[in-house]
């Protein structure tokens, strides 16, 4: 009986160290994706500081900061949760989870106040640009970046959401636990790595110029 | 016993978690997608038998050349090893019962169907004439058509590249049966390996500038638009980052087949085994870092074209030491000329060919001159064509009795492959003239003088169209009324001949071990 047990726990492990693997190939080719658009910002940045200095100014540096704190204090709990999982304790797995999980959510809720703030500011590119007579000419280009690279953030914000969902469902029912926890280190990969990906971006284009 | 292809009902095999199953699902959706693209070719080599330009308008000629290139890099080329022969034989070549993860390759699968009929709709309700590039501010801003449509189904189909990339690499980290190190590993699955990483880094940046080219045609404004400050070139500079290392995906596995085939039709191990394996990863290194070299005329500054020259010839040194290798395998070998082999000594051959007119085109001041040029179209032929479809229809023909379990006609056979030969150099030799002589590419139309050579090019295609078109009828007649194979008609080494063919469900009764290392063959005792 207990030979079978070490047995299986060899599999088991086998089979995480493979998941896991798998996620963090995944994670590179989320880094590369990402790649095209940190090229398009060095470059951009490199040619005209003074439009991407006075694109900081525009940004809500409070509302920023709050969410930057959010995400990484999220993170901690999946970091947590994944310790509990391991130690089949289940209320305090659920309890970490849904709190990142809400802090997530938060952090979407503070993106869409200010993605608000600047469609009224005329700050979104296109037709509506209107951002003021003694503005920089290539301020356009600062704007087009922050919605796309944000807008592309809030994106895997998103899958990251449903993916922390579907651990908790999996969590409540029983399937995932201390007999099969891998699930939540994977996903709390992923987590992190879009954690990461905002700790970037908040210098970017928060702290630029300021 | 039991195999694979039994329970044949439709449902069982579009629910198939087998990675047997889902490489013959990718088998028939590339030969499709290879029969549309050719009859695009077929249709441009039509036109262009008459200087004026007659049988279609240029604007048809455009989206013609578009179809063509989309279908064939997309839907055929980086696909066509690596997803067909890639999966069949991956988990056979490293004693698994099947990839790390299943159901993400059967995922890939679809993904990369609905790819497919996106570039489809795309083609059927009105095309793309921006050629297979997609160069701003041409597709963002001016060009008609379904641009959004057909960059989207490219996009899709991307997916599809970094799930099989990345079920191959844990594949191989993860599943490689008892006493097979990484330097037992067969070179096929060293070409995958480097092919994975290469589809695994280099495709999401694809995705990346295709949507960047998207949102700007959607929004009217964009990264690459001048008005607001943006530069076309990056888009240049992005979309090469991925397409050049895509050439590498096109190309190593193809170097892999060939490894596999020649030792085992010399009966010899592969001369230098390390080092080809090494040169593998270096080709596949490098690749990433000449992107530049599309760029040579495109206002890319001196400096910038001679860093990215250097690098390119650098490329040229892993590929010669590959082409060396094969050819000192086969030195003293017990050579048999069966069809397999042919299809590998016309890929060293062809491919040699292709190579060394890279090294012109990386020269800066020649490139000046061919740049734009037939002589490029020809250049990428003989690596793509010559290259990777000789490759991959050698390693169809190799592995045939194992997928099928049946033997194809062998003379037959062999016909084919040398009017592929014959019929691919009469098409493509004649436009490294073109070119040199000045005719750009992308024209339905061309001066007088050209008339000879376009002539030729277009009788070589027919034959080369002949030529494609016997494998595909008799390897499916083979597939049915075939002599049966057995195990291992070639004497072959490695895993995968150890189990029976077809080989069942779950490939091995038992995991083997591995005790020998590769290539174990001896010219002496097996003629």
């Amino acid at each position: 009986m207990s030979e079978t047990a070490a047995v299986s726990a060899e599999v088991r492990e086998r089979h995480e160290i493979t998941t896991q693997l798998g996620m963090w190939g995944f994670l590179a080719t989320e880094v590369l994706f990402f790649g095209g658009f940190f090229m398009a910002y060095a470059l951009y940045r490199h040619s005209y500081p003074e439009a991407f200095a006075e694109g900081g100014r525009h940004m809500a540096f409070g509302l920023g900061t709050t969410n930057t704190a959010l995400l990484l204090i999220s993170s901690v709990f999946v970091a947590i949760a994944d310790r509990a999982v391991r130690a089949g304790r289940r209320g305090l797995t659920l309890g970490c989870l849904a709190t990142a999980w809400l802090m997530g959510l938060a952090f979407l809720g503070i993106k869409a106040i200010e993605y608000t703030q600047h469609v009224s500011d005329h700050l979104v590119p296109g037709r509506h640009f209107l951002p003021g007579q003694s503005s920089n000419p290539r301020l356009q280009l600062f704007m087009y970046l922050y919605f796309g690279m944000t807008g592309l953030h809030a994106f895997h914000m998103i899958m990251g959401l449903i993916a922390v969902a579907w651990l908790m469902n999996g969590v409540r029912s029983g399937r995932i636990g201390p007999s099969r926890p891998e699930p939540v280190a994977v996903i709390g990969l992923y987590w992190h790595f879009v954690d990461c990906v905002w700790v970037v971006l908040y210098p970017l284009f928060y702290l630029v110029g300021r | 016993m039991s195999t694979y292809l039994d329970r044949p009902t439709v449902r069982s095999w579009l629910t198939t978690l087998d990675h047997k199953r889902i490489g013959l699902l990718y088998l028939f959706s590339i030969t499709f997608f290879f029969t549309i693209a050719a009859a695009a070719a077929a249709a441009m080599r039509i036109a262009l038998l008459s200087p004026s330009g007659d049988l279609v308008a240029s604007d048809v000629y455009n989206r013609l050349f578009t179809t063509h290139g989309v279908l064939m890099v997309w839907f055929f080329l980086i696909p066509a090893v690596p997803n067909v022969l890639g999966n069949f034989l991956l988990p056979l070549m490293v004693g698994a019962r099947d990839v790390a993860f299943p159901r993400l390759n059967l995922a890939s699968w679809y993904v990369f169907m609905a790819g497919g009929f996106l570039v489809l709709y795309a083609i059927l309700f009105g095309g793309v004439d921006t050629g297979w590039t997609f160069y701003t501010p041409y597709s963002s801003t001016y060009a008609n058509g379904h641009v959004m449509l057909m960059a989207a189904g490219v996009f899709v189909s991307g997916f599809s590249s970094i799930f099989t990339g990345l079920n191959f690499i844990v594949t191989i980290h993860r599943l490689r049966a008892p006493g097979l190190t990484w330097f037992r590993l067969p070179l096929f699955v060293w070409g995958i390996y480097s092919t994975s990483i290469i589809m695994v880094l280099a495709t999401p940046v694809l995705a990346a500038t295709l949507l960047l080219m998207g949102l700007e045609r959607a929004f009217g404004v964009g990264v690459f638009d001048p008005r607001i400050g943006g530069d076309p070139l990056l888009f240049q500079h992005l979309f090469w980052f991925y397409s050049h290392p895509a050439v590498y995906i096109m190309i190593l596995p193809g170097m892999g087949v060939v490894s596999e085939i020649i030792t085992c039709f010399s009966r010899k191990p592969v001369f230098g085994y390390k080092v080809m394996a090494f040169a593998i990863l270096a080709i596949a290194t490098l690749g990433f870092l000449v992107w530049g070299h599309h760029m040579f005329v495109s206002s890319e500054s001196v400096f910038a074209g001679v860093v990215f020259s250097f690098l390119s010839f650098m490329v040229s040194v892993p590929s010669a030491v590959k082409v060396f290798n094969w050819t000192t395998t086969l030195m003293r070998g017990s050579i048999r000329m069966d069809t397999p082999l042919i299809y590998a000594l016309g890929f060293v051959a062809l491919f040699t060919i292709g190579g060394l007119t890279g090294l012109f085109l990386a020269t800066l001041p020649v490139d000046v001159h061919v740049h734009g040029t037939y002589f490029v179209v020809a250049h990428f032929h003989y690596v793509m064509v010559g290259g990777m479809v000789m490759a991959y229809l050698g390693g169809v023909h190799y592995w045939f009795p194992k997928i099928s379990g049946r033997l194809y006609p062998e003379m037959l056979a062999r016909f084919a492959a040398l009017t592929i030969f014959i019929g691919f150099n009469l098409t493509f030799f004649p436009q490294f003239i073109l070119g040199y002589l000045g005719m750009p590419r992308r024209y339905s139309m061309y001066p007088p003088e050209f008339h000879a050579l376009n002539v030729l090019s277009t009788a070589g295609a027919s034959i080369l169209g002949v030529g494609y078109l016997l494998p595909l009828i008799y390897l499916v007649w083979s597939f049915y009324r075939g002599r049966p194979a057995g195990p291992n008609p070639w004497k072959a080494k490695g895993l995968e001949w150890t189990v029976p063919s077809p080989p069942p469900e779950h490939n091995f009764d038992a995991i083997p071990t591995v005790t020998e290392e590769p290539y174990a063959y001896n010219p002496e005792e097996d003629p």
